[in-house]
Parts: structure tokens; sequence; C-alpha cells
């Protein structure tokens, strides 16, 4: 039992070391090399577009959307959440989804198709997940309470 | 018989108060843990079970083996998810007393529990929040070989367990992988988990136990990690011992998942070092 009591002490003190890494700042624009450059999240983007097109479950929300616009958006965003040079001059994350009534598995069922698009792209799982960390704070703006 | 009724009752509970539905991520529902709420295999997560989000329902059922040579344990049971909110959960454990019963002059004699749960999450989402979830469970055990427990010390056949977990993902957490961190406290009579009755000789007051569960995802299917669970030890016969287990859960869909372990168990009923495989296939619906 001390066997088990010491490794859950190390792997708490292995988790505070891989957090505060995970934390650090967004300001270099290693994740947007990773992901391939505004080429690379162009391709991402697609897929998971390609992916929603395909998808009962939110294909719906799309409906009434400037496809272009959207896509565009999209691209931007990613690009900019990434540390890529890109400006995102859109509306805010709350605005834009403003009366879509997004639910939390509506929100899931995205992140799947995202997920999807990366790896049919062959993205490395450490670099998805990078990107999703950084994705994962906008929930609370997209989601309707 | 009465405990298919209350299976049923939850399941028609479920049916009306929500929509079916998997919005939740792969593997956020945890496993099914041997005392049938979503978690890990012996302790339990914040994580309400199935995949149900906020506006839907689900649940799951589970069979879980865990032999050490000298005794068997098995599980199985079922468990409801209500809005992402609320788990209801029934286990029923057969503890076989394999080495022990023949010495005793019981062959073939098990003790056997049944396990009804309520689990409420309070606040906080595993994935998507700062702060982790939090849940609140309550555990009504029953032992249905009250005599026997009764006879190496126990004060009761039946008690109620209280614990508080505190469950978060950690996306990119550890090598660029997701790590879940859970912790729980609970409050409890039980000895080796129930399986020997509540209470005994040595104490019958409540103890308040720390668990605690370490996964880190390698891939959005398979999970690893280690869990460990500290016990009361209330009876004069036999000394108890934390338990402790290494895993792995695979997840190839919100339908199944199957979870393989090493677990050390320790001393159960004065015979030392309880070590062996723990096997578990849980549905999800």
């Amino acid at each position: 039992m001390k066997r088990a009591c010491n490794w859950l002490i190390a792997a708490t003190f292995l988790l505070g070391t891989a957090t505060s890494f995970a934390a650090g700042p967004a300001t270099d624009d290693s994740l947007y090399q990773a992901l391939g450059g505004k080429a690379g999240i162009t391709a991402i983007v697609n897929g998971m577009l390609n992916n929603v097109a395909d998808d009962m479950r939110i294909v719906h929300y799309f409906a009434d959307a400037n496809i272009v616009n959207t896509q565009h958006g999209l691209v931007t965003k990613l690009c900019a959440v990434a540390g890529g040079p890109c400006h995102y001059d859109g509306l805010n994350m709350v605005d834009v989804h403003r009366g879509l009534h997004i639910t939390p598995a509506a929100f899931n069922a995205l992140v799947e198709d995202l997920q999807a698009a990366m790896t049919h792209l062959k993205i490395p799982l450490a670099t998805q997940n990078r990107l999703l960390a950084r994705l994962v704070p906008m929930r609370n703006q997209i989601v309707e309470h | 018989m009465r405990f298919s009724l209350t299976l049923g009752a939850a399941l028609l509970l479920a049916s009306t108060a929500a929509m079916a539905g998997q919005g939740r991520l792969l593997a956020t529902g945890g496993v099914s843990n041997i005392e049938g709420q979503a978690g890990g295999g012996i302790v339990p997560w914040a994580v309400i079970a199935g995949y149900g989000t906020r506006d839907q329902s689900g649940g799951t059922a589970f069979v879980t083996n865990v032999g050490t040579g000298d005794y068997n344990l098995t599980a199985l049971g079922a468990a409801i998810g209500i809005d992402n909110r609320f788990e209801v959960s029934l286990a029923k454990q057969h503890f076989d007393l394999g080495t022990l019963g023949t010495a005793l002059g019981l062959p073939g004699k098990s003790l056997r529990q049944q396990i009804l749960g309520l689990k409420l999450r309070l606040f906080g989402n595993l994935l998507y929040t700062a702060a982790p979830q939090v849940s609140l469970g309550v555990q009504y055990k029953r032992n249905l070989d009250g005599a026997l427990v009764r006879s190496v010390g126990a004060q009761s056949d039946h008690g109620v367990d209280v614990y508080l977990a505190a469950t978060k993902l950690f996306v990119a957490g550890a090598f660029g992988r997701d790590l879940l961190v859970s912790v729980d406290v609970r409050a409890t009579k039980a000895n080796q988990i129930g399986l020997l009755g509540f209470g005994g000789d040595r104490g019958d007051g409540y103890n308040v136990e720390a668990e605690a569960s370490l996964g880190l995802m390698l891939d959005p299917h398979t999970v690893i990690g280690i869990e460990y669970r500290r016990k009361p030890d209330n009876l004069g016969f036999a000394r108890e011992d934390a338990w402790s287990d290494f895993f792995i859960a695979w997840f190839p869909s919100k339908s199944i998942a199957l979870t393989a372990a090493y677990a050390d168990l320790g001393s159960i009923a004065t015979l030392p070092d309880q070590q062996g495989f723990y096997l578990s296939v849980q549905a999800t619906f």
C-alpha cells in the first residue's frame, strides 16, 4: 500500500509540473506551426465542416449560416487561438452564437467532428489536445445557459 | 425480485425525465465501479453514469470479476444517469470465500451484498469548468449474510456510506494527453466495503476515509491509471488494508467499455496479500 501511496504522490507532483507547462503562454506560434500553419488550419476547418454536413445531430444549426463567412471566421479564430498571425475581427463568441440555442450535446458533437477531422489529417494527438485545451474555455460563451 | 423492481422503476423514471442521448464525449462517464456507480474500478468519481448532457438520460450495466486465488468477487449491476445531474445505481456482489470457506467447513460459501447508490452532481463540469466536477453520493448497503458477518464481530448487516467526490479532466494535462484526477472522502462503517458487515468489536463509529484515482488518456479510446482506497479497520479477528489497483480501460465506442486491472486488496479475513486480476465489461445506453 505504501507503494501505491508513493505512486500517487509522485503522480500528483508530475501533474503539477505538467499543468504548469500546459498553461504556458500562448504568445509563441508553435501550436500554429504544429497544425500546419494557415493551410493546415484551413484543411482542419474544411474537414470539420464536411463532417458537420453529414452530422444529423448538429447540421441544422448551420442551416441559415453563410458558409463562406462561417468557414473564414473559423479559420481566422483557430489561427489566432493557435498563436498564428491572424486577427479575428468577427463577432465575439457570445454574440456570434446568440439565439442559436446551442446545447452542451451540440457543442460536444462539434468537438467530435473537429477531432475526427484532425485525426483524418493525421495530426498527432498531443497537437490535437493542445488545440482543444485552448478551445475548452470558450465553451462557456458558446453554449446557451 | 425487489432488486429488479427498483431497477425497473429507475428505468421508467429515467425514460420519462429526459430524452435518451449520448451527448458527452467518449469515456467521460467513466466505468462502473464494483459498487455500481460511475467511476473507476474501486473508487467512485463525480461523473454521472452514461453519456447524457443536461437534457439527456442514459445509463450503464456491468459485470465485474476480481479473483485473488483465495477469493473471488463478482459484481453486477446497473446505473441510470439523469440530466447529467442525478445517478441511481444498483449492484449485487457475490464474494466467494473459496479457501477460507473450505477452512471454516463451509465449502462453496459466499457473502452477498446489495448496494443502492444515489449521486448528485453539486457543481462543475469534468472538462469545461476551471473547478472540478463535484458530486455528493450516498450508498445504502445491505449484507445478505448477516448471521455470518455478525459471528466475526460486525455490529450490523447494513450501513450507509456518504462520499464527496471531486473529479477533473485536464486537457493535454500531461505528455500532451488528457489527465484525469479524482479524489473523494467517504464516511463509512463498512468492513471490506460491507462484505464483512458494518462496524465491529474494535469500533462502531463512522470513519472518514480518502480515495483517489489518477488516469491518463493514451488516446481518446484508452485510459490507464491507478487507484487507491483507504478503508476502516473495525474487526478484531482480521486486519483490513487499503485497496489499490493499476488499470487499463478501453472504450471502443459509447456503447461498451472493457477494463482490466491488477488489484492489491491487502489482507482479507485473515488471509494476507490478496492480489489478482480485475476484469469488467460495461454496456452503456
